[in-house]
């Protein structure tokens, strides 16, 4: 079957990369070919694809390899992290209007799946307590009205209609009148699906659009969507000025391709994917995720990350010789300190790691990035010395050190001690199972 | 000209009157970007690995795949090799009839394969908001229009307002609806739809089912459980299997069709939406992988904005010349 052939031919290319020592302009060149076709056989635009192979291609040849990658990984790497980039920050969030109600359209092409999105956002925000009102703007497709009705019923959220013989843009203006009279605080407004290249029915959601002054405009994707994507995108963005995406069907086995197309052609952030029929099958948008799906190298990225965990538990047995030979010093805290940060949002990484929840004192801990960043510029403003002998930091050295740092004393008293217990509980987590976990624990002994 | 080229024409020009005019002006703006590149290309005189690139590219961005756009414009090389070619203009037509000869079967299947007399089933299947329901809708129109008793099953039990949808479009078009209440088991509903059919003496029932993702193993599962039942009361039922299938997918139509055909032995495409700008180039590729036919295609959301698929017009208007598609679409020709 089609993918099944480009996977085998990826990893040919790969293997032939993996076997030398430094990677060659042609090896890239030849890497960035799979890629290519990779990205075409997801339904990533071709112009799209185009632009980004060659962006991905000029990053990769400058680059060094690292140590514990071979140069094809290394090239794959570059390009899942590109991409994930392209794909723009995790954007769960909706504009919501100072003074509400908020006003949220939803729009794009037939059976793109607005209604049942309506549905699930609307049963999203609620349970934020916040009190949504749906709008039937869909007058057209037969017993559109009844089905948002229905599911307004199941998430218990009141539906406003006028049946289907008024006009949509009359049928919005008053669902946002009703919302405001009787303090609903988020509106969705329903549309009928339509073909970007309708004037007629481009020029209802411009009216739409005038005259409630939506907060939101989201556009309504289906995954599966093809090369037709930019175009889809493009027109309803120019038309109306979308805000934000919503992918649909991706629980499926699209690899979803149009996501990259549509991000790239309006800049719009792609705030929900919804995965499944049920009300509750609305899911944030994470980038590196679909970045991966899209790029349908699984094993690859997986190898890739093996080989950098390999490379951590290198240097975490260093640590543990340190720490037994009681020579772990403040550069290495740093160092720990900037690798992890490097790993990402580190609550979510807490949550994923093993014995954190049952080991002592790490119950209910808060996480907060900017005190890291503070803890950083703490240990930047020692000396060398200081770092490696910080038995030396007197009374004047912290005042200098709270001083350099734009800190505290009191912070640097704190950061000190913590310093130590670090080195305690070190002791105590080395003592702890094997392999992985005892591994990943140590990844952040200065909490 | 080449030989093939003068045959489509000729059929294009034969079929003449709004039918011909509306799946053409519907593939107008499916082809006009292909054949303004293509133009581009043809103009440039030479034949080179740049050209077959290009065309190459145009294919893919038809959605036939990256796949199915390597292979045709392997052959396309072939060709050009065996029968001596130096003309970049003759690459166009000749690539369009490597396409036909994949789309277009020697002999002539029937858009439907209806029994003579007694009860034919129709079961229509696809992925979510595809158009099973509107396409329905259409056909029902068309065959009581041709003088035939129609009867609609509602089998969609799960999509809200699925079961009034299809009422809609039964009363829009004069047929009855068997249906139970939403949620129901749909293999009950169609069991009861035969048995009306059988006693009103009805010549077509079309089946609506829920769109279904076909990675969904047991929603495929209860899909394979209604032909069952269509086939325990009829023994050569169904008589035709359509998947519809919605013309701006991507590669993933290929999985919908390989996946439906081993579930339920799909018999034939209905390619929708084909009024918009999306190519449905797939269809190529799943002809020539699964060879499975398109059967209709859908223009529009109105009662009769459904066509048969004519593979030629498809091919014609995807590869024939500005000239000669301008012509057949302004009906200035003879
Ligand atoms: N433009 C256009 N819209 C269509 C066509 N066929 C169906 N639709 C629309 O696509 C949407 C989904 O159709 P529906 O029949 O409910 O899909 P189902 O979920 O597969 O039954 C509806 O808004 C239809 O009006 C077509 O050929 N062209
Ligand atoms: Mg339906």
């Amino acid at each position: 079957m089609a993918w099944e052939g480009l996977s085998e031919r990826l990893q040919a290319a790969l293997k032939k990369l993996r076997g030398k020592g430094k990677v060659g302009e042609a090896d890239v060149k030849e890497a960035m070919r799979e890629v290519r076709l990779a990205l075409l056989e997801a339904d990533v635009n071709f112009k799209v694809v185009k632009d980004f192979v060659a962006k991905v291609r000029e990053r990769a040849v400058g680059q060094e390899v690292m140590k514990s990658l071979t140069p094809g990984q290394q090239v794959i790497k570059v390009v899942n992290e590109e991409l994930t980039a392209l794909m723009g920050g995790e954007q769960s969030k909706l504009n919501f209007a100072s003074r509400p109600p908020t006003v949220i359209m939803m729009v794009g092409l037939q059976g793109a799946g607005k209604t049942t999105t309506s549905g699930k956002l609307a049963n999203h925000l609620k349970k934020q307590n916040r009190r949504p009102l749906l709008v039937a703007g869909d007058i057209y497709r037969p017993a559109a009205i009844r089905q948002l009705e229905v599911l307004g019923k199941n998430i218990d959220v009141p539906v406003f209609s006028l049946g289907d013989q008024e006009n949509p843009v009359v049928i919005a203006e008053q669902g946002v009148q009703k919302a405001k009279d009787e303090g609903y605080d988020v509106v969705f407004i329903d549309t009928a699906g339509r073909l970007h290249i309708d004037e007629a029915m481009m020029g209802e959601l411009k009216a739409i659009k005038e005259r409630v002054q939506p907060d939101e405009i989201l556009l309504v994707v289906d995954a599966m969507t093809g090369q037709d994507a930019v175009n889809v995108a493009e027109n309803f963005n120019r038309e109306l000025g979308l805000t934000g995406v919503v992918l649909t069907k991706l629980d499926g086995d699209t690899r979803g391709g149009a996501a990259l197309s549509v991000k790239a052609v309006t800049g719009c952030p792609i705030k929900f994917v919804a995965t499944g029929e049920k009300m509750d099958a609305l899911e944030p948008f994470h980038p590196d995720r679909m970045a991966s799906r899209i790029l349908g190298m699984g094993d690859v990225l997986t190898l890739i990350e093996k080989a950098q965990a390999t490379m951590d538990e290198e240097r975490a047995r260093e640590l543990e010789r340190k720490m037994r030979t009681q020579t772990f010093t403040f550069d290495d805290f740093l160092e720990q300190l900037r690798q992890v940060r490097n790993m990402g949002p580190l609550d979510e990484l807490l949550g994923m790691l093993p014995g954190v929840g049952q080991a002592k004192g790490l119950k209910n801990l808060q996480v907060d990035e900017k005190q890291l960043a503070r803890v950083e510029a703490i240990i930047c403003s020692m000396t060398p010395q200081e770092k490696q002998e910080p038995g030396i930091i007197n009374a004047s050295r912290r005042r200098r050190i709270a001083r350099g740092s734009g800190t505290t004393v009191q912070e640097v008293n704190r950061l000190i001690k913590q310093f130590q217990d670090m080195k305690k509980m070190m002791k105590q987590f080395s003592g702890m199972g094997k392999g992985g976990k005892r591994r990943r624990m140590r990844g952040f002994p200065f909490l | 000209m080449s030989g093939f080229f003068k045959r489509l024409k000729e059929s294009v020009t034969k079929t003449t009157g709004s039918v011909t005019q509306k799946f053409l002006s519907g593939l107008n703006k499916t082809s006009t970007s292909l054949l303004g590149a293509m133009d581009d290309l043809v103009r440039r005189g030479k034949i080179d690995e740049d050209l077959y690139e290009e065309l190459e590219e145009i294919l893919i961005q038809a959605d036939v795949g990256v796949t199915t756009s390597m292979e045709l414009v392997d052959r396309l090389r072939q060709e050009v090799k065996e029968r001596r070619i130096k003309e970049a203009s003759e690459l166009q037509p000749l690539l369009a009839e490597i396409v036909a000869e994949i789309l277009i079967d020697e002999e002539e299947v029937p858009a439907l394969q209806l029994r003579d007399d007694g009860l034919s089933v129709i079961l229509f299947v696809g992925v979510n908001g595809v158009g099973k329901t509107t396409t329905i809708g259409k056909l029902a129109h068309r065959l009581k229009s041709e003088g035939k008793k129609v009867l609609l099953a509602a089998g969609d039990t799960f999509r809200a307002g699925a079961i009034e949808q299809l009422q809609v479009w039964g009363e829009r078009v004069g047929v009855d609806v068997i249906k139970h209440q939403p949620g129901g088991d749909p293999a009950a509903v169609i069991f009861d739809a035969v048995q009306a059919a059988k006693s009103r003496g009805i010549d077509v029932l079309l089946c609506d089912t829920a769109g279904r993702l076909h990675s969904k193993v047991n929603l495929m599962e209860e899909l394979k459980k209604v032909r069952r039942v269509l086939q325990r009361e009829i023994p050569d039922a169904p008589h035709e299997v359509l998947l519809v299938l919605d013309a701006t997918t991507g590669q993933n139509a290929m999985q919908q069709a390989k996946i439906f055909k081993d579930a339920v032995g799909v018999t034939g495409i209905v390619l929708t939406k084909l009024d918009g700008t999306a190519k449905g180039g797939i269809v190529i590729a799943i002809k020539n992988e699964l060879n499975i036919p398109v059967k209709w295609v859908g223009l529009g959301e109105k009662m009769d904005d459904l066509q048969e698929f004519q593979g030629e017009q498809f091919v014609h208007a995807l590869f024939g010349s500005g000239d000669d598609k301008e012509k057949t679409l302004t009906g200035s020709e003879e």
